[in-house]
């Protein structure tokens, strides 16, 4: 899944926050994190661990949605979230990279122990006993495609694939597990294969845009749809039993949280989860709802608990878009006001580097164009590239989405300072020169007055870029705008994405109108002269 | 009061370009000399050396019988008036606080009352004229404030660079006047460069002219045009007193 791999990675970063905060405290009194990686099943089965947590008594720190696997469990890996569900099959093959042999293909649970065992020897990090059910790939066409032309198996796919167009999330199109394995084990060409969005797959297929895509065996979608899955009579697919992994910390010094989680081993199967999975993407209801009553009916909670969930799925149908927007009112505040801040930080951040920066590189010259130069390049990373590379070196959380975000607001703020000071009235400055004033008084009478405007239009410039840059950091857990939309994307509900994408659009508007006032204030005098209805003499 | 100025065998170049080629010059303290040329003969390059914009690769450059090497750019710089072609006033600057700049620079103890008395002698009315922007001005207005700026602090040294050149006639010959009138009053040693002979007529004690960074001739208006003492000083004057015949006839 093309965006999910993108949350992934952002996810993980995202969750770091907490766990920061957290090696201050006393070890026991630490929240549990829990995250999930960006689609609905992994938001819902998370929703489910915390809400178990905290009904017996363990205080949790939820961090939905992280980036795909690798951040998911680079978060793990680095003790920034204690627990998100996977997929033994994952495990095996995006994390492990190792081939699937033909004894775990047959034979799950030994799949389980090896896949276990070599997460502990590698990383610490421990399995818990398998929740019951798997949600493998399906690859799904439509009905009447199928029927007209004895489409059953992955055999009879193959067959007819070269008149076929595939549309495959991006994810399973890099995953050895996926195409091109799947290309290898039963000989298939397709005429084309398109990169879908998790959130569009299922509308492309059923309007006719595709013919076949990557599904989830559990996707609740899977039963709205008149479509069809082929049976893997290959078995090429590997087992993906899912499963809650911890991370080392909270395998070793909170016995009673693994405890806790360790009630839902094998309590789940494959259709009640597809039928929990259908109430959260298609009939919209709310994931705390669900995981809710999820839990009552595995009798492991007495009765509805309080609401303390975060409402990641609001509800959809009933209420207009103006209503929902009005509904979610107060989250969005507070989100917007987090959004302001990580623009206003990264923003700050850049300013007091790239002014004096943009000063240093004019009077460098040569060198100067070089670095410019340099910092635009910066520019060209696409953001979640960029996020992904800085896990190694920041983790996840908020630290991370702060630097990228200030690297990005470095380049125009640079680069208008370098200009706006190099072309201020190179006349005026000279003569300054030739007065005797010394190189400082020169920038502080002359250059920087008068590229003022340039300088702060880089400012501006840079805030809007940042003001969108900054939805990017949800991925990574660092909050803001960008959080109904990455759960809106990964659970096609294009009201939440809206919800966040709106009021993203009108802070930029009004951080961009704040900074034309700005600007004007530090208008040169003589530029206001064309507007005074002043004449000359 | 007034200082001498003096360059020997000054050689400079930019880039490999040969601009100076072994000048020698002396501008009698207050006196105003004229350094003639076309582009690129060096002119501008050797009014550039004595206050430092240019610092040249040989020779001696001396203000007042000192080297302007001996002491930091700035504050020979502050001593010296310097006005150049299109007046470099700072645009988002008032009149006051342009011509007021040296005289803070150089640390009077009433600069803004030094830019009033300099605008006074350019024949500026500084409550007129002192708190408006130069783009308030017309262009011969702006470059008699560029002219107040090169003196308010008393410099007895003032340099200028074309300071007439980008005028029609009519603002020229009321920043000529005006030039003339401080130049009586106070005294200062000026050193001029210009393209156009008509105005060294009208302005200079003595002229100097300049061709491939080297002196071709200096002395007196009169006498560079009685004896020219080479072909290209000659050529110089028949083509100049075609247009500006009169003038030169005058003197």
């Amino acid at each position: 899944m093309p965006l999910s791999r993108w949350y992934s990675r952002l996810a993980a970063l995202a969750v770091a926050l907490a766990p920061a905060t957290a090696h201050s405290q006393k070890r026991d009194t630490l929240p549990v994190v829990v995250a999930s990686k960006p689609f609905g099943e992994s938001y819902l089965l998370a929703e489910v661990f915390a809400q178990l947590l905290e009904s017996r008594g363990i205080r949790v720190d939820r961090r939905p949605g992280l980036g795909a696997t690798e951040i998911a469990f680079a978060a793990l890996r680095s003790n920034a979230i204690d627990v998100y569900p996977e997929y033994t099959g994952t495990g095996l093959v995006a994390i492990l990279r190792e081939p699937l042999d033909s004894v775990m293909r047959a034979n799950p649970l030994r799949a389980f122990s090896h896949i276990a065992r070599r997460f502990e020897d590698l990383y610490g990090i421990r399995w818990l006993a398998p929740l019951g059910f798997q949600n493998g790939y399906a690859i799904a066409v439509r009905r009447d495609l199928a029927t007209r032309l004895g489409l059953r198996t992955l055999s009879d796919l193959s067959r007819a694939s070269p008149s076929l167009v595939a549309g495959f999330t991006s994810d399973f199109i890099g995953r050895p597990d996926g195409l091109e394995g799947l290309s290898k084990a039963y000989g298939m060409h397709f005429k084309s294969v398109s990169p879908l969005s998790p959130a569009v797959k299922y509308t492309a297929l059923v309007e006719s845009a595709v013919d076949v895509i990557d599904g989830y065996s559990t996707d609740g979608l899977l039963s709205k749809y008149d479509v069809i899955t082929l049976v893997d009579d290959r078995a090429f697919f590997p087992p993906y039993d899912a499963a809650a992994i911890v991370s080392r910390r909270l395998a070793r010094d909170r016995p009673d949280a693994i405890s806790v989680l360790g009630l839902l081993s094998g309590r789940l199967d494959e259709p009640a989860m597809r039928s929990y999975n259908r109430r959260v993407e298609v009939d919209g209801e709310a994931i705390p709802e669900v995981a809710r009553s999820m839990l009552h009916s595995l009798g492991l909670t007495n009765g509805p608990a309080t609401d303390r969930a975060r409402n990641a799925g609001a509800s959809r149908p009933s209420t207009g878009f103006m209503a929902f927007l009005w509904e979610r009112r107060v989250e969005t505040a507070s989100l917007a006001l987090r959004h302001l801040q990580l623009v206003l930080i990264a923003l700050l951040g850049a300013v007091l580097v790239a002014v004096p920066l943009g000063l240093l590189l004019e009077r460098a010259r040569l060198a100067g164009e070089w670095v410019v130069g340099a910092l635009g390049v910066l520019q060209t990373i696409p953001s979640i590239a960029l996020l992904a590379f800085m896990i190694p070196l920041l983790g996840v959380g908020l630290w991370p989405a702060l630097v990228a975000l200030w690297l990005y607001a470095l380049y125009p703020i640079a680069r208008n300072t370098y200009t706006g000071v190099r072309s201020a009235e190179p006349d005026a400055v000279e003569a300054c020169e030739a007065m005797g004033a010394t190189a400082l008084q020169r920038l502080w009478w002359v250059r920087l007055p008068l590229a003022a405007p340039i300088i702060v239009a880089g400012v501006r410039t840079a805030a809007v870029i940042t003001v969108g840059a900054a939805t990017l950091a949800a991925f990574i857990g660092a909050g803001g705008l960008g959080e109904p939309i990455v759960t809106g994307l990964a659970l096609a509900d294009s009201r939440l994405i809206l919800s966040g994408a709106l009021p993203a659009a009108v802070l930029a508007i009004v951080v961009d109108g704040a900074l034309a006032i700005v600007e004007r204030a530090v208008r040169p005098a003589h530029l206001n002269l064309r507007e005074r209805a002043s004449s000359p003499s | 009061m007034a200082l001498e100025l003096k360059a020997v065998d000054v050689y400079h170049s930019y880039h490999g370009q040969l601009a100076l080629d072994g000048v020698s010059l002396v501008v009698p303290a207050g006196t105003v000399t004229v350094l003639v040329g076309e582009s690129g003969s060096g002119k501008t390059t050797l009014l550039r050396s004595f206050n430092r914009l240019v610092d040249p690769d040989r020779g001696t450059v001396t203000v007042g019988e000192r080297s302007v090497r001996t002491e930091r750019p700035e504050v020979l710089r502050r001593r010296l008036g310097y006005v150049p072609q299109y007046g470099g006033l700072l645009p988002h600057w008032t009149v006051r606080g342009n011509v007021s700049l040296v005289p803070r620079l150089a640390g009077m103890s009433s600069p803004d009352g030094a830019a009033e008395e300099a605008l006074r002698r350019v024949g500026l009315d500084p409550v007129k004229f002192g708190g408006r922007l130069p783009a308030e001005l017309s262009g011969g207005q702006r470059q008699r404030v560029a002219l107040a700026r090169a003196f308010a602090a008393r410099q007895q040294v003032v340099l200028l660079d074309e300071p007439f050149g980008a005028l029609d006639s009519i603002s020229r010959a009321e920043v000529h006047e005006a030039f003339e009138h401080v130049r009586e009053e106070l005294g200062f040693t000026a050193l001029l460069v210009t393209h156009d002979l008509a105005e060294s007529a009208r302005l200079a004690d003595q002229v100097v002219v300049m061709r491939r960074g080297r002196v071709e001739q200096s002395g007196t208006i009169a006498e560079l045009q009685r004896s020219p003492a080479t072909l290209y000083v000659q050529t110089l004057f028949q083509r100049a007193k075609a247009s500006y015949a009169p003038l030169l006839d005058a003197q």
